[in-house]
């Protein structure tokens, strides 16, 4: 038993079906999931949930039909949800946006308009750094490693770091900044040249070599900072090139002037938007004008350079290559031709160009669906997207905190559990939680969680094993600073257990005090008392010498305490206050009964003393209190024990007699006296 | 602030310790090791604090920690001391105290001692019987561990038995434990007591007991400042200093409100002893500095070489003493600072040594600040 297989993507797309859709219905197809090893056509298979992981076995039954086959394989596979908790490398992602998660958490929600804007955008590139960093290190990793499986492995992991990292980026521009017109389409370009990098290594390539311009992909680099609207960069090239043939120098001069001119929005609010589509206009009819009287007819590089920027889809189009992908292709034609596109009209143009761009020749990509329904503002279709495709709670939790944050979903509720941000939230840590290590920052995710995290905490934290006393000093400190008494209590109780199992009694009771378990600690006052009467001295006198005020916790780890204080007492021999002690403690009722004649045999020596300890007064109370022990129980007539038990009380009846005799002697001479 | 590096390393980290630098070296320290805990495969590892000859490998990792060797450890690590230069003795969860070896020459580490089960619970033969052994010092050649089973163990590193043993030493848990002077050892329990220890005397008795009052809070460290022997520094679980003269009573002379969950960690600055180091549960790490005390008193700390704080050291040793053992509250000028404003889980371990601080948290990270005076 204990094959152990892990989940591909799947499962969790199953979940993320069905709940995450924020209420949408059930009707999306369910993804398989194949448990490698597992054999579901030739034996039923049965499984039982867990917290965060659901284990799989085959059962004896064959399917209907086949009666029993083969024995079935003895392997019980775990197949977990959040499989990506798993992944050495990204526990750098969690604990350090577990980092940022709670900043955010802390931060002032007074902040007004542009400043809590700011902070919030802030908040997201820290996100977005962890993510670049994490990505880095898979790649360092992917690059270093020899074994061609942890490699593929590796990549795969760093493309889904880059696809989340795309993700988070249009969200940061589209929700958390909620760049307007002007201002978003710069961001947009931001966006594209950060992550349209395919083509980066032709670009060092072509920059690197010789004489750039006689390079084969020269007009291909030129064009790239074209679409990616890198005009200073384009223009330094094309000087380049110009110098190298003086014949069409002017032709150059004019695509160059035009390309400077072109005007762009600019971040600051210098100028209107009016202002700026007036100017393009103009610069718009200029274009057209020189392509229209021909000037760049006998170069065909340049003429499409002027093409692309009149915005001709055609001509940009031709370009796919150097694109690579419809998002590319939506930003340029933005570019050249609504460079001031609001943020409301997007959806229109990000439709057609994926139309135009994927021309009906492949199906668009679970990717592509996410982003479109990003440039759609629909939020929610984004998320429930992603909690299907990726495989990981992280990024639907922290996106969908920001965006929380940022206010933007709060009119939404689901129709099961409090609101999106906290189910995801408290799917996250959960997972964290089914990790042996992680599960420390899951508990700040669940506190923050103000409706069902408390719950969650504690079903979650009892299970945690407690492996040292040191861990169960973390797990109890997280308890008592959320005032769960019940775990405490739990917690101390399964410490207790396990001291005394390993007859560690000093460290049982000390756990158990610090439960303020009574009973529990009754029940090792009694095993402390056991041993002291089978042995005849006291183990672990540390402890019971310096119980201090936790003494009163229970009745019997007081008398443990006292019966203890008079043993010192008695070796100090302190008599007299001895004696009174020992007296107190079976008129007080705080001795159990059965521990009674081991008190009055513990008298004998004291009566027995040269001076007399107990006065006439006492006395009387100690032969009271052997009567009561006698009369109590006069069924317990037993041969063996009986013959001990009677000497016994014989003896302590002749010794309180004659101290009564003396005692009343000495009293009368004093009085007398 | 911003002399400090931070590097995550996928793992979380239960002790640093700087490797301890040759007697007469005057540069500041480069290597240290970390071990983990609560993993399902822990590891004791050797970093180099990445000092500025480094960053030129990796322009862009400045100053960055870097990983020279790591080796597998079986069980949490508890505790982690040097022996030597190259010599670490490290205390398990397993009950098991080892001595790694790193060798400097190729960058490897390997076990060159195991003590099995040192600390057990009921019978050392037993498969499940280990008890986490939680403290370990070590004074070459001679090693003292402590344990959840009240157990205290003498070993030397050359010898393949235990030279000493005392069962049922503490009736409950031992969180720490430290020299006091080379016979006599200091250690600190569950119940809020300080016990000295003379290993020369046979009877298994501590010498002295020291004990909180009230409350019986547990102790989860103890340091002995490096030049005032009798001066001793306990950090509790609800995150209170004690400063202890066992010349004198059996009560801590002064209680110092500090972190607000478990002490971890306290530590004398090695040299400049009127420094000490303490982190916490609650994911701080505090700077107490009492050097401001004495107004008369040099800066030398400014000064910056260490062969002038060497020299100043026995001039200022007269008001030191006062420093630490000063009771009255309104004369206490004590400067405290919070080197962590806003982390939020645990710091488990912090390390001095120089100019220079290393710590690791349960967030998986490990910090090394290298101008900690500056």
């Amino acid at each position: 038993m204990g094959g152990r297989g892990k989940a591909g993507p799947g499962l969790r797309a199953v979940r993320g079906c069905g709940r995450c859709g924020a209420g949408a219905p059930l009707t999306d197809t369910v993804p398989l999931q194949v448990v490698p090893g597992a054999d579901p056509s030739a034996r039923q298979l049965c499984f039982a949930w867990g917290p965060a992981e659901v284990l799989v076995c085959e059962t004896l039954f064959g399917r209907a039909g086949t009666g029993d086959g083969a024995p079935s394989s003895s392997c019980v596979f775990v197949v977990r949800r959040d499989q990506d908790i798993y992944i050495q490398t990204l526990r750098k992602l969690f604990n350090e946006s577990h980092g940022i998660f709670m900043g955010l958490q802390r931060s002032e929600e007074e902040l007004a308009g542009k400043s809590r804007k700011a902070q919030l955008v802030q908040v997201s590139k820290n996100y977005r750094s962890v993510i670049r960093a994490c990505m880095e290190d898979m790649h360092q990793a992917a690059v270093s490693t020899q074994d061609p499986a942890l490699q593929g492995q590796y990549s795969t992991q760093v493309s889904i770091l880059s696809a989340m990292e795309l993700i988070w980026n249009l969200c940061e521009i589209l929700f958390v900044e909620s760049a307007t017109a002007g201002p978003l389409l710069l961001r947009l370009l931001d966006w594209v040249r950060l992550h349209v990098c395919d083509v980066d290594s032709m670009v060092r390539e072509v920059l690197s070599s010789e004489s750039p311009s006689k390079h084969k992909l020269f007009w291909n680099v030129v064009d790239v900072f074209v679409l990616q609207g890198r005009m200073d960069e384009a223009r330094h090239l094309l000087s380049k090139e110009a110098s190298a043939n003086p014949t069409s120098m002017n032709m150059y001069k004019i695509l160059d002037d035009l390309m400077k001119k072109m005007p762009v929005p600019s971040l600051s609010n210098t100028q209107t938007l009016t202002e700026l589509e007036l100017k393009w206009q103009h610069w718009h009819e200029e274009c057209q004008r020189y392509l229209q009287d021909g000037t760049f007819a006998s170069n065909p590089h340049m003429e499409s350079i002027c093409k692309i920027l009149l915005g001709d889809e055609d001509a940009i189009l031709e370009k796919k290559e150097l694109m690579t992908t419809w998002y590319h292709f939506l930003v340029t034609r933005l570019l050249y031709s609504h460079p001031t596109v609001k943020p409301l009209e997007l959806r229109f143009y990000a439709q057609s160009s994926m139309d135009l761009f994927l021309g009906g020749e492949s199906s668009p990509e679970p990717l592509d669906m996410i982003l479109m329904a990003a440039f759609e503002f629909e939020m929610h279709q984004v998320i429930k997207e992603c909690s299907i495709v990726l495989s990981n709670w992280w990024f639907v939790a922290h996106l969908t905190d920001l965006l929380d944050h940022c206010k933007l979903l709060q009119s939404h509720n689901l129709y099961f559990g409090s609101n999106m941000r906290e189910f995801l939230l408290l799917e996250y840590a959960s997972g964290l939680f089914s990790h042996h290590s992680l599960w420390q920052l899951g508990v700040d995710y669940f506190d923050h969680c103000p409706e069902y995290g408390r719950v969650y905490l504690e079903l979650h934290i009892e299970r945690i094993p407690l492996s040292t006393e040191q861990k169960a000093l973390k797990v109890l400190r997280i308890c008592e600073q959320r005032q769960m008494h019940e775990q405490v209590r739990s917690i101390c109780k399964i410490m207790a257990m396990k001291a005394l199992r390993n007859n560690r009694l000093g460290s049982a009771l000390s756990w158990s005090i610090r439960a303020k378990d009574a009973a529990f600690a009754t029940l090792i006052s009694d095993r402390f008392l056991k041993d002291y009467s089978e042995r005849g001295c006291f183990s672990d006198l540390d402890l019971i010498d310096n119980l201090g005020p936790s003494m009163l916790l229970s009745d019997r780890l007081t008398f443990l305490g006292k019966y203890r204080e008079f043993h010192r007492l008695y070796g100090e021999k302190r008599f007299p206050e001895a004696a009174r002690l020992l007296l107190t403690l079976m008129t007080a009722h705080i001795a159990p009964c059965s521990f009674w004649m081991t008190l009055l045999t513990d008298a004998l020596p004291l009566l027995e003393q040269k001076e007399v300890i107990f006065s006439a007064e006492q006395t009387y109370e100690l032969m009271r209190c052997l009567e009561d022990l006698t009369a109590g129980n006069p069924d317990k007539q037993k041969f063996q024990e009986d013959d001990i038990e009677t000497t016994k009380v014989e003896m302590l009846r002749l010794a309180l007699a004659r101290n009564l005799a003396r005692v009343i002697v000495k009293e009368g001479t004093v009085e007398g006296s | 602030m911003e002399d400090v590096s931070a590097k995550f390393v996928s793992q979380k980290i239960s002790r640093t310790r700087w490797r301890p630098l040759p007697a007469a070296a005057l540069q500041p320290p480069d290597l240290f090791a970390t071990g983990s805990w609560d993993n399902e495969d822990n590891r004791i590892s050797i970093w180099s604090a990445g000092d500025l000859g480094n960053a030129g490998l990796n322009g862009e990792y400045h100053g960055e920690p870097h990983l020279l060797c790591d080796i597998q450890h079986n069980g949490d690590v508890m505790d982690m001391q040097f022996l030597d230069q190259e010599r670490i003795v490290v205390a398990s969860s397993t009950g098991t105290v080892t001595v790694f070896h790193h060798h400097q020459n190729n960058q490897t580490l390997s076990a060159d001692h195991r003590w099995e089960k040192a600390h057990y619970h009921v019978d050392q033969d037993t498969a499940c019987g280990g008890a986490a052994c939680t403290g370990v010092v070590c004074n070459n050649p001679e090693i003292v561990t402590v344990g959840e089973d009240g157990r205290i163990n003498l070993f030397r590193a050359d010898q393949k038995d235990a030279v000493r043993t005392i069962d049922n030493a503490d009736s409950s848990t031992l969180h720490a434990v430290t020299f006091l002077r080379t016979t006599e050892i200091l250690t600190v329990n569950s119940i809020g007591q300080l016990k000295i220890w003379d290993l020369r005397q046979q009877r298994n008795e501590p010498s002295q007991i020291f004990s909180l009052a009230g409350d019986r809070v547990p102790l989860h460290c103890v340091d002995r400042h490096p030049n005032q022997q009798h001066i001793v520094a306990t950090g509790g679980q609800d995150g209170m200093l004690s400063i202890w003269d066992i010349r004198q009573g059996t009560m801590p002379v002064s209680l110092l409100n500090a972190h607000e969950a478990e002490m971890w960690e306290v530590h004398f600055h090695p040299s400049d002893p009127d420094h000490l180091f303490t982190c916490s549960e609650d994911g701080s790490l505090w700077h107490w500095d009492t050097s401001t005390n004495v107004s008369e008193k040099p800066s030398f700390l400014h000064q910056g070489g260490r062969s002038t704080a060497y020299l100043s050291h026995s001039t200022i040793n007269q008001s030191v003493v006062s420093a630490w053992l000063s009771s009255d509250p309104t004369k206490d000028r004590m400067e405290i600072t919070n080197l962590i404003p806003n982390q939020t889980l645990s710091v488990n371990s912090l390390d001095v040594l120089g100019p220079c601080l290393v710590y690791g948290t349960d967030a998986e990270a490990i910090y090394v600040n290298r101008h900690l005076f500056a």
